[in-house]
């Protein structure tokens, strides 16, 4: 698994798709999730370098993260990579099982940092299936446990809709956070089909 | 002279970091460091690591730090530099406390030598602060 093509491929989508993730923000939040992960997302893949080891290159992203990001997603987004990243540990080589161990860290490092279960309307909804649905197929090699976890990504982030928040800035608007998409859950979509793209190229 | 508790206001907004940590300096009576670590780093709405690490360190006087935290990010940021902070410095915590009343009643806590344990229980106390 080349983890650098991976968030150099996230980095893009996320810079495409920074408009609807903001608008989706806009909606029941503070309106700044496409920007901040942009910002983000740029300055960690330009703190990134081909050569790294790949659990390097995530906790490198992930330190990036969280210090130029400006909102909840570095601190989110930053843990999530630099557990993964370290469970990876120092390995030149990364298979199906190695990456699935490093996705499970990743969701217990962003539950613990942000307390948030399935069903509070946040990234977590995207996030928990995504990785349980990795770990059922991880056994059919990377490509099609990558695959299978963007499925659920994208499952999950689209349940969120008819989801009241009880997490993070949409909480306030209590009833009104019914109806729309929780821009954390749209943005892990695109961190697995980041995945998905790579393990299908590589 | 015994070092006091400092603290430290991380909010979205640097206005409100800085206007809540002008009024804790007034219960500090001048001898307990508060700093504000408010907004991005370009000043516009955000929070910052960067930000947070600094006001952390000039607030310390040796005695620890409290950080009292307004939303979502900023309790995350303040979360992840918790998990950062090597072992053996001195003590940082993040007190569960209502933003500008937990500032004041930490600060004024701090300025009559309460260690940090008190300064946060303090804070959290604010909590009890019934306006009807």
């Amino acid at each position: 698994m080349d983890t650098y093509a991976w968030m150099v491929r996230f980095a893009e989508l996320v810079s495409a798709d920074a408009e609807r993730l903001t608008r989706l923000d806009s909606a029941i939040g503070d309106g700044d999730h496409g920007s901040n992960l942009d910002r983000g997302m740029r300055a960690a893949a330009e703190a990134l370098s081909a050569d790294l080891p790949p659990g390097k290159v995530l906790m490198t992203a992930g330190r990036t993260l969280v210090s130029k990001t400006g909102g909840a997603s570095g601190p989110l987004y930053g843990t999530a990579l630099r557990r993964a990243g370290k469970a990876l540990g120092d390995a030149s080589e990364v298979g199906a099982a190695e990456l699935g161990a490093a996705l499970r860290a990743a969701l217990e490092g962003v539950q613990e940092l942000g307390k948030a279960e399935e069903g509070d309307k946040t990234m977590v909804d995207a996030l928990a299936p995504a990785v349980t649905a990795y770990e059922a197929a991880a056994g059919e090699g990377l490509a099609t446990a990558a695959r299978a976890a963007l499925d659920a990504a994208e499952k999950g982030a689209e349940a969120t809709v008819p989801l009241q928040a009880r997490k993070g800035r949409a909480s306030y608007l209590g009833p009104r956070s019914v109806g729309h998409q929780d821009p954390g859950a749209a943005s892990t979509v695109l961190l697995f089909r980041a995945l998905a793209e790579t393990a299908a190229s590589s | 002279m015994t070092a006091h508790v400092g603290i430290v206001l991380i909010s979205h907004s640097r206005a409100l970091a800085e206007g809540a940590a002008e009024l804790a300096r007034q219960m500090g009576v001048g001898e307990v460091e508060v700093r504000a670590a408010g907004g991005a780093e370009d000043g516009g709405l955000g929070t910052s690591l960067d930000l947070l690490e600094t006001a952390v360190s000039e607030a310390d006087q040796g005695a620890g730090v409290v950080v009292i935290a307004d939303l979502g990010s900023s309790v995350l940021t303040t979360r992840t530099l918790l998990e950062d902070r090597e072992e053996g410095g001195t003590e940082v915590v993040l007190a569960d406390a209502p933003f500008v009343e937990g500032a004041v009643a930490a600060a004024s806590a701090a300025a009559g030598g309460a260690d940090v344990a008190a300064v946060t229980r303090a804070a959290s106390e604010a909590w009890d602060f019934r306006k009807t």
